[in-house]
């Protein structure tokens, strides 16, 4: 039972004992040395609280139109202009953001509770259900989903559940096969063995001892599928698939704003530049964990 | 081999039956239909025409019909373009996408497999953090903030090209450099890891101990390994680049397959749609297909896995 290469073991010994760090904290002082990734937090978190609070204090509703005053450039009561019904951008910036955002965020759980739990599942049983899940999981990822997606958005009314439904169901087959891997190779050390030996029920093994010990895995993969999540929502806001007028999103505002950058560049460029930014930034912080959590790549 | 083909060919078909079978049903049982747009449309005349299509008959019977006549190599006739069939329209707009997208994926190729290249070659260098800041941005920044972007430095402001129009070859230059641009990034990653991973081993070593000159050992040697990565990527690369072209295409006004795709799901052009669907989901699956071999071929580890 106590064999010296176990890789737990292996930390533990390589580990300095008098620094007394957690795995966690190793990573996160890795994590705040990586320059670009702290960069894309402050900047994530700065845009986050502007678009939840900004709306609040702003003097104008995001719908609220003000005809004697269309396509003005930025000025001082518009800071960013405002578009062809007067509504000002800054303001529908912000409370698109907040779409754009939310989207992300709920349509990436929806990917990870999916793809967490069948990956799982099909990793810790194997054998013949494995091969059919997999099998499963190969067809679906050879279905051309952009079209579906687009079909559904076309078919069903563009209502913003679907929309989730929608994303949440082409984002979890990746998550799906990480977690899958990830359990085929814990499921053979030795703490498992233990836990099976004391006699703890599957339900408990899969999701108390197999599951913590991947998590690594499966926050860098959750943190790179939000910027990819966002981009799929503001591209079918774009095709005027996403979300409806009079919301906003960042994709919508980039819509109108590429129909009219003749004559009104700043309703094309204001937007771009704050969806390019956090999505930047997104990628920083998931590339940046992925540095800071995933052994092998750090090494490298 | 063979079997490998066989299953991986048969696992395709089977995926392709079910995308025509899910596409045909959705497309029916949603509310609307191809002619409740149109003004004024008598019921005698909505019974007529849809006698004339067949869409009288039972479902189930129509589904019958649309394979049979799948069977046979025909798509069905439009209900949107009277007189036309779904054939000729793809058979008229596929050569424009097809020239967008492969002009389209050789930029891609040429860029990423160069940058990725010089980035492992000249690794932690400031052209390898030149190169992976690029990269860094194609994978941040979507097509249709670039396009648009794009069109209103170089089109509008410098006046370089057209904003949109598909006639001269100026008018290719930007819609092909946006959706290429997108998975250069992608391909230079990936060029990069797996060159850094091929330039440790041994082979390289020995290439270099004969006295190979450093740019043979790069081209001759490491690349083939190198781009193996790059290979498995082609499949879902081209199937984005197919895709990516709805916006492209919506952007520069391009009168390809991509657009008519968006509209003809909007029309509820049900023959269209399956057209077009059937034309993008088997192109997907064969290219999958296809790099599949490829990689079997160019990696014997890949063959005995599958």
């Amino acid at each position: 039972m106590s064999n010296p290469t176990s890789p737990t073991l292996a930390a533990v010994v390589a580990e300095p004992v008098e620094k007394g760090n957690s795995l966690w904290h190793d990573a996160w002082l890795r994590l705040r040395k990586n320059k670009l990734a702290v960069f894309g937090m402050v900047t994530i978190a700065v845009v986050t609280v502007a678009c939840v609070a900004g709306p609040w204090m702003a003097s104008y509703g995001y719908e609220q139109q003000d005809l004697m005053n269309t396509f003005a450039p930025p000025n001082a009561q518009h800071w960013l202009g405002t578009d062809q019904l007067g509504r000002d951008l800054l303001v529908r910036l912000l409370f698109g953001g907040r779409v754009s955002l939310g989207v992300g965020l709920a349509a990436t759980f929806v990917a990870l509770t999916i793809g967490v739990t069948y990956g799982a599942v099909s990793g810790f049983f194997g054998g013949k259900l494995d091969a059919l899940m997999m099998r499963t999981v190969d067809i679906i990822y050879s279905l051309p989903f952009a079209i579906f997606v687009i079909l559904l958005m076309v078919f069903f009314g563009r209502n913003i559940v679907l929309l989730f439904v929608a994303i949440g169901a082409v984002e979890w087959l990746t998550m799906a096969r990480i977690v899958r891997s990830q359990v085929m190779a814990v499921k053979k050390m030795e703490f498992i063995e233990a836990a099976r030996a004391i006699g703890f029920g599957r339900r408990r093994i899969i999701f108390r001892h197999i599951l913590p010990n991947i998590l690594g895995p499966i926050i860098v993969y959750t943190a790179l599928t939000i910027p990819g999540v966002m981009m799929l929502e503001s591209f079918l806001s774009f095709l005027g698939l996403g979300v409806q007028p009079p919301m906003s999103s960042w994709g919508v505002l980039i819509k109108d704003g590429a129909e009219k950058m003749e004559e009104y560049h700043w309703l094309l460029v204001y937007p771009a530049a704050l969806f390019s930014l956090t999505l930047l930034s997104l990628n920083f912080v998931g590339d940046g964990l992925r540095d800071a959590l995933d052994v092998r790549s750090s090494k490298d | 081999m063979l079997r490998f083909i066989t299953s991986r060919l048969l696992q395709s078909l089977l995926a392709l039956f079910l995308v025509i079978t899910a596409t045909f049903f959705m497309i029916r049982f949603v509310p609307g239909g191809p002619f409740t747009a149109e003004k004024a449309v008598t019921p005698e005349i909505l019974r007529n025409l849809e006698a004339h299509y067949g869409l009288d008959k039972p479902l189930w019977r129509q589904y019958l019909d649309y394979l049979g006549s799948l069977a046979r190599g025909d798509l069905g006739p439009s209900f949107k373009y009277p007189n036309r069939t779904v054939n000729e329209i793809i058979a008229d707009k596929v050569p424009v996408s097809a020239e967008l997208g492969g002009l389209a994926l050789g930029f891609a190729l040429v860029l990423g497999v160069g940058l990725g290249t010089v980035a492992a070659v000249r690794r932690n260098t400031w052209m390898d953090y030149t190169a992976s800041t690029i990269g860094m941005f194609g994978i941040s920044i979507p097509t249709f903030v670039v396009g648009p972007l794009l069109v209103l430095g170089f089109a509008i402001h410098l006046g370089w090209f057209n904003a949109s129009g598909w006639y001269g070859p100026l008018d290719r230059v930007l819609p092909a450099f946006v959706l290429g641009l997108a998975y250069a990034a992608p391909i230079s990653r990936l060029t990069r890891g797996g060159m850094l991973e091929v330039l440790h081993q041994d082979f390289i070593r020995t290439a270099r101990a004969k006295g190979a000159s450093e740019f043979r050992v790069v081209t001759r040697h490491a690349l083939r390994g190198g781009l193996l990565p790059v290979v498995s990527f082609l499949g879902p690369a081209v199937a984005g680049i197919l895709t990516g072209s709805f916006v492209i295409e919506t952007i520069f006004q391009i009168p390809g397959i991509g657009r008519e795709f968006v509209n003809s799901a909007f029309n509820r052009d049900y023959t269209l749609v399956l057209g077009t669907v059937i034309l993008y989901a088997g192109l997907i699956m064969t290219l999958n297909l296809v790099v599949d071999i490829i990689q079997a071929w160019m990696n014997p580890k890949v063959r005995l896995e599958g």
